[in-house]
């Protein structure tokens, strides 16, 4: 019997308020499971979560961050079968494939823990002023991201918008693929049990043109990703994100090839620039 | 109504001093209320609740689901049925005329958002209150009565109430004795919301029965019927310094007991929830159960209030929700 797979918001999971589901077939077409088809009340609960969340989780050393996101990599590492199994299912490779895009997320997850304590100083450091200041600028988290996981990649494309959010301190709240929203599931159960706060990040499995403008209208989610949009879907959610002047990463053309090496782009597209002016008081 | 002011006779079978409580209230059963021992008996013979089936009503009608055009309409009621609130040991005259401003134009931004009932402080801030709320329609509540504990004698709290009312208090929230409901002493419970309410002239009285700490809900019922045989003008469930504070299943009783006290005498006494109200679903499921088990005339301010601090920003956002479409933030409203 199919199962029917329940949301992660606020560290638990619950089913979708709107009590509904959907069918998710894998890729040759037979049946896998059931997942819950999140509505707006859920994409509320989760935008609530994710503010409670977000303020410590920022205020944990970068570190910190940084430790818990190795230990999310472990997790998935401890669990790669269940996850090789969940993405050829998903996206209809054959095995080798998909192991080797399960190593890849592992590894993408490693690369972004490291990043953790070094971002600022690639992007921040000391201002030359005129003036009896010590000037500095340092990289700030944006607040809450609202993150469009990419539709294809079901997993190291999850992974590699989701990791770099909250890496610098952010809480996300991420809308799965729909068509393939499994190994988003399984995700989450690691995220659950990887000493990642509740509410850090949540993940919500539904239509996405039916949660993203809810997301994008959201006036207390700061920033929105638009990964797996697409451009038709991506242009109107920058509009409804105008209202609080989110910040966007708009959707490409075409979806990105996970499997290239990662930049720090998205990292950097979603952190402030705080400078502060500190008197030198000698 | 009250049909007689005299000195009632007290029962015989008590050793207490005369009491200067006219017991001549009407009541089920017995028509007329004249002694200690005939509001014992009258109180004990009250219908017991049941548990069960009062907790199943309101799961119920907190459960109702309120869509759209009504429930724009109860997010207005709402806002102008809070009380708004602060009872803390560190409130400053800066806060509350901070609180006296929302009070009057809850969202600065929309002036189609009603002014709330009330303010409610402390004795010793309600001429602050009163002067920054000076030619609005928003009323000066005050506690008083030895607030929230309500251990002190009869002679201080009547003089905190004056206090409270020389400075410009337009309703008055007192305390009852707890410790003496829950001994068993009914009349001296009776006697000392009587003496208030003479006190209080013509401000509103609204009598706190802390329902946290009453045990049962027999004894809110008991405790409800007290306070409107003393003349209170608002019965209200709690301090907000005791949890739990205001549950909707004792907002049930306490609505069929003013229900019950109207059809008896005529005279209608509200119903106060406070402590514990913070979002718009909850205080909408008050609004029901005081529609549905009270009756329509009851969703008023006249006679429905919620005391309340962090729910005025929930209803603030819940409004916005409702009109533009947008999930609001709370960044949006001001703290006070």
């Amino acid at each position: 019997m199919a199962k029917t797979a329940k949301l992660y918001i606020a560290g638990a999971f619950p089913r979708s308020e709107s009590g509904r589901s959907y069918v998710v077939n894998a890729a040759n077409g037979r049946l896998l499971a059931n997942v819950a088809a999140a509505s707006r009340k859920d994409v509320r609960e989760a935008v609530v979560a994710a503010r409670a969340a977000q303020a410590r989780w920022a205020a944990a050393t970068a570190y910190n961050r940084g430790q818990v996101l190795y230990r999310i990599a472990e997790m998935l590492e401890d669990r790669a079968p269940t996850f090789t199994a969940a993405v050829a299912d998903a996206e209809g490779c054959d095995d080798a494939d998909a192991r080797a895009r399960v190593g890849a997320t592992i590894d993408r997850l490693v690369w972004y823990a490291g990043w953790a304590d070094k971002i600022a100083q690639i992007v921040g450091g000391a201002n030359p002023v005129a003036g009896p200041f010590f000037n500095f600028s340092l990289p700030e988290p944006t607040g809450v991201v609202g993150v469009l996981a990419p539709q294809n990649s079901s997993l190291l494309g999850l992974v590699s918008v989701v990791a770099p959010v909250i890496t610098t301190g952010n809480a996300a709240v991420v809308v799965a693929s729909e068509a393939r929203p499994l190994p988003a599931v399984a995700f989450a159960e690691v995220l659950a049990t990887a000493d990642l706060p509740g509410g850090v990040v949540n993940i919500l499995t539904g239509r996405t043109a039916e949660l993203a403008p809810v997301l994008a209208a959201h006036r207390d989610v700061e920033a929105l990703d638009c990964a797996g949009a697409g451009p038709e879907l991506s242009a109107t959610l920058e509009e409804a994100a105008a209202d609080n002047v989110k910040r966007v990463l708009a959707a490409p053309g075409e979806e990105e090839e996970w499997s290239a090496s990662p930049s720090v782009q998205r990292m950097l597209a979603f952190v402030e620039t705080k400078t502060v002016w500190h008197p030198l008081g000698i | 109504m009250q049909t007689s002011t005299g000195t009632g006779p007290i029962g015989a079978d008590l050793a207490a001093p005369a009491r200067t409580v006219p017991f001549g209230v009407p009541a089920p059963g017995t028509e007329v209320v004249r002694s200690e021992s005939e509001l014992r008996r009258f109180l004990l013979g009250l219908p017991g609740v049941d548990q069960v089936g009062v907790e199943e009503r309101a799961a119920r009608l907190g459960g109702r689901s309120i869509k759209a055009a009504a429930k724009l309409f109860a997010i207005d009621a709402a806002i102008s049925m809070v009380d708004l609130t602060t009872l803390e040991g560190a409130d400053t005259p800066g806060k509350v005329r901070a609180l006296c401003g929302k009070a009057r134009r809850p969202d600065p931004a929309d002036p189609s958002v009603p002014p709330v009932a009330a303010v409610c402080v402390y004795p010793d801030l309600v001429p602050v209150a009163r002067g920054a709320l000076a030619g609005s329609p928003v009323k000066v509540a005050s506690v008083a009565t030895a607030f929230p504990s309500g251990r002190a004698s009869l002679a201080v709290k009547l003089a905190d109430v004056a206090d409270a009312l020389e400075a410009g208090a337009d309703e008055v929230d007192m305390v009852i004795d707890r410790g003496a409901f829950l001994a068993g002493d009914y009349g001296r419970v009776l006697e000392e919301v009587f003496a208030v309410k003479q006190a209080c002239r013509k401000a509103h009285l609204k009598v706190i029965l802390e329902t946290g700490e009453l045990a049962t809900y027999d004894n809110v019922r008991r405790a409800a019927w007290i306070a409107m045989l003393g003349g209170a003008d608002f019965v209200k469930t709690s301090t907000g310094k005791v949890s739990p504070a205001a549950t909707l299943p004792v907002a049930v009783v306490l609505f069929e007991a003013v229900r019950d006290f109207l059809d008896l005498t005529g005279r209608a006494v509200g119903v106060k929830v406070a402590g514990g109200v913070r979002t718009t679903k909850s205080a909408i499921g008050y609004l029901v159960a005081a529609n549905e088990v009270a009756g329509e005339a009851f969703v008023d301010p006249a006679l429905l209030r919620i005391g309340a601090s962090g729910l005025l920003n929930d209803l603030l956002m819940q409004r916005q929700k409702q009109r533009r479409g947008a999930y609001a933030a709370a960044d949006d409203f001001s703290v006070e």
